[in-house]
């Protein structure tokens, strides 16, 4: 939990256009961590997040004026300590691959629990990556279908390492059930979805946005 | 999730079905000079007698060709099915418009171009090649033209060539509205094609060379009365009079072409709004009248959201599902609603890749709706979670619980059959399943099944048809 991982409590920011779901989200996370602000718009959020930098801001995927993608873009130069953890309920992979490499550092469904939420948001503080069941099972998706560009073959594929680890995620288990079974520590399977996320947001756009537009041709996931 | 392709090529085909059925009815402009060709045809044969009764069934058959029964593109038997005169008597009558003046070339033509092939003739293979068509054409042309100079009834190369040409060139360019209309456009292009000979391979687009054989022959017809002369002054005139009518018409036109796209917008709008607000109430406002109504029993309305929300969220995300058959994902993912259903334990699911169903597969997708029941039944688990990865050569599922767990090696009686039911049912298939499991540790199901090699070639896909 939170407090193990760290002294002071951490500061977030709930970036989400209904209110009752904000209400929602800061009584789950309880005392786990300190909300000091609440934004219901893209505008908004940027005003807020200036004013207070927050550790973590917990921002929606969808919202009016570009979602949670803006508010990442405008942020990311000015605020490089700001850490985004991406919260949906879109099935949408597109929308979760976009939000993800736009600079999010993970995604959590909103059906999450309140002490796992915590638990996600203390991991994304101290800057690590933050892979739900589902988000594996995209990221995976993603690479199944990428053709290694030929001049970066290294950023456009995973390691054979990378995909045990995210198979694991997806089938359920956690950082320390997979560094368990696969007799490594939890802090090597963190580097592992490090370099995974780094992939995601770095490998060519291309490759991805061709894997998205056959997606979104022939079927939304 | 591009083999999904497959099973929806169907739909496609069904939609041009749709397409062709409604057609007919909806397809006003290039229905008018299509009926305008058989008129000639019954006053040339006399037979006004007959028109009525083509009227009268006309009401629930439109005119079309049947290029499987016709000499050349059908266009006479379907006149005689539509008159229900002898095919023979309309061949005579036609072979009579020939001869009166050669413009029943031009009419043949056109009505070859624009009538639609008869649903029943649709797909019919005709013997003669179309290059065979071209021949017979140019045969009974220069035929009918050798015939009617020898006749001394011709008004003169001067006058029937440029007709021709102008006639090919309406064709072109009246095409695209009868094709946009009529599913068998792609159909009608080979005898077309033949007549042009080589300008109907050319890039340039068809309407194009229309335009470009209508003005030519335009200006031989000119020449031929001896206006070309005057040409210039009369063209003056003519683009002095069209500026003027542009002028005052010009804004009143753009006026209501806008107001005829808002128009049109809006009518969309609306009806995907009615869409959304059917679906709304079928689904979402149903559930909420049983969520009032079985408001004393937790549980069950739990079951209710959650099921309301897994038929909302595939509306929303995973529209093209509903569409095409019986895929692993759609498979695995009925199973998981089933159990949630049933046992009231939520399903995680995440699912990597797809493949159409084989019999492999099925039994795959049977024991881990086996292995889920399971879980939601013995392990008392606040979830379970299913993981498939569906690759080219083999396909894995693991379902995975967080329960009581139990050891494997002194499984209960009561659940060998289970077990049978998974670790047999796989073997059986040619894979292999594995059940992980220590008291208090929870349990997972590890189930592989090697694909066949057949399939592989399914898995890349063609791009998706032009659209």
């Amino acid at each position: 939990m939170s407090d193990e991982r760290e002294g002071a409590r951490v500061r977030v920011v709930i970036v989400d256009d209904h209110d009752l779901f904000r209400a929602g989200v800061r009584a789950e996370l309880g005392g786990r961590v300190d909300v000091v602000g609440q934004a219901g718009g893209v505008a908004d959020a940027l005003e807020t997040i200036r004013a207070s930098p927050p550790d973590v801001v917990l921002l929606d995927v969808h919202m009016p004026d570009g979602g949670g993608v803006e508010v990442i873009r405008r942020i990311c130069g000015e605020l490089p300590d700001v850490r985004f953890l991406a919260l949906s309920v879109s099935d949408a992979a597109e929308d979760v691959i976009a939000v993800i490499r736009a600079g999010a550092r993970g995604y959590v469904t909103k059906s999450i629990s309140g002490a796992e939420l915590a638990d996600a948001v203390a991991r994304v503080a101290e800057g690590d990556a933050v892979f739900s069941p589902r988000l594996a099972g995209f990221v995976l998706d993603a690479f199944a279908d990428v053709v290694p560009d030929a001049a970066d073959p290294e950023l456009d594929q995973l390691t054979p390492r990378e995909r045990e680890v995210l198979r694991h995620i997806a089938r359920g288990y956690m950082y320390k059930e997979i560094a368990q079974r696969l007799e490594i520590s939890v802090k090597t399977v963190e580097a592992h979805v490090g370099a995974v996320l780094r992939k995601l947001q770095l490998s060519s756009r291309h490759e991805l946005s061709r894997w998205a537009l056959q997606r979104r041709l022939v079927s939304l996931d | 999730m591009r083999l999904r392709v497959i099973p929806d090529r169907p739909s496609a085909v069904r939609c041009d079905h749709g397409a062709m059925a409604s057609a007919p009815q909806t397809a006003v402009a290039p229905g008018q000079p299509a009926e305008g060709e058989p008129d000639p045809a019954t006053s040339a044969s006399g037979s006004g007698a007959d028109a009525p009764q083509g009227d009268a069934r006309s009401a629930h058959h439109r005119l079309q060709r049947y290029p499987d029964r016709g000499l050349l593109g059908g266009v006479g038997a379907g006149v005689s099915e539509q008159l229900g005169v002898p095919v023979q008597l309309v061949r005579f009558a036609m072979a009579l418009m020939l001869a009166a003046g050669g413009i029943g070339i031009a009419l043949y033509a056109l009505a070859w171009r624009l009538l639609p092939v008869a649903p029943e003739s649709e797909g019919v293979e005709r013997p003669r090649g179309a290059w065979r068509e071209a021949v017979v054409i140019v045969i009974v042309a220069l035929a009918v033209l050798y015939g009617l100079r020898r006749a001394g009834l011709l008004l003169g190369d001067s006058l029937i060539w440029p007709l021709v040409l102008a006639t090919v060139g309406l064709i072109l360019v009246w095409r695209p509205v009868a094709a946009s209309a009529g599913p068998d456009a792609a159909r009608r292009i080979p005898p077309l094609r033949a007549l042009l000979g080589s300008s109907g391979r050319t890039e340039l687009p068809r309407p194009v060379v229309g335009v470009m054989l209508v003005a030519f022959a335009s200006a031989a017809l000119l020449h031929a009365l001896g206006v070309l002369g005057n040409l210039g002054k009369a063209l003056s005139a003519v683009a002095i009079v069209a500026t003027m009518v542009g002028l005052l018409l010009g804004p009143w036109l753009v006026r209501l072409a806008r107001s005829l796209s808002f128009e049109r917008a809006a009518r969309i709008r609306e009806q995907e709004r009615a869409d959304v607000a059917a679906h709304l109430h079928d689904s979402v406002l149903q559930t909420l009248t049983l969520i009032q109504k079985r408001a004393a029993d937790p549980r069950e309305v739990a079951g209710l959201v959650r099921r309301q929300e897994r038929e909302l969220r595939r509306w929303l995300f995973d529209r093209h599902d509903s569409e095409c058959g019986d895929s692993v994902k759609a498979l695995l993912g009925r199973a998981a609603a089933e159990v949630e259903e049933l046992h009231g334990v939520p399903v995680e699911l995440v699912i990597v890749g797809d493949a159409p169903v084989d019999t492999r597969l099925e039994a795959l997708v049977q024991a881990a709706r086996e292995a889920l029941t399971n879980a939601a039944k013995f392990a008392g688990a606040e979830r379970v979670d299913l993981y498939a990865e569906i690759g080219p050569s083999r396909v894995e599922a693991f379902v995975r619980d967080r329960g009581v767990g139990f050891d494997p090696a002194a499984i209960p009686d009561d659940r060998r059959g289970v077990r049978d039911s998974i670790l047999g049912r796989l073997e059986r298939h040619g894979g292999h399943a594995a059940i992980t499991s220590a008291p208090g540790a929870g349990t997972e199901v590890e189930l592989v099944v090697e694909r066949g090699r057949g399939e592989r070639g399914q898995v890349s896909m063609s791009p998706v048809p032009s659209s």
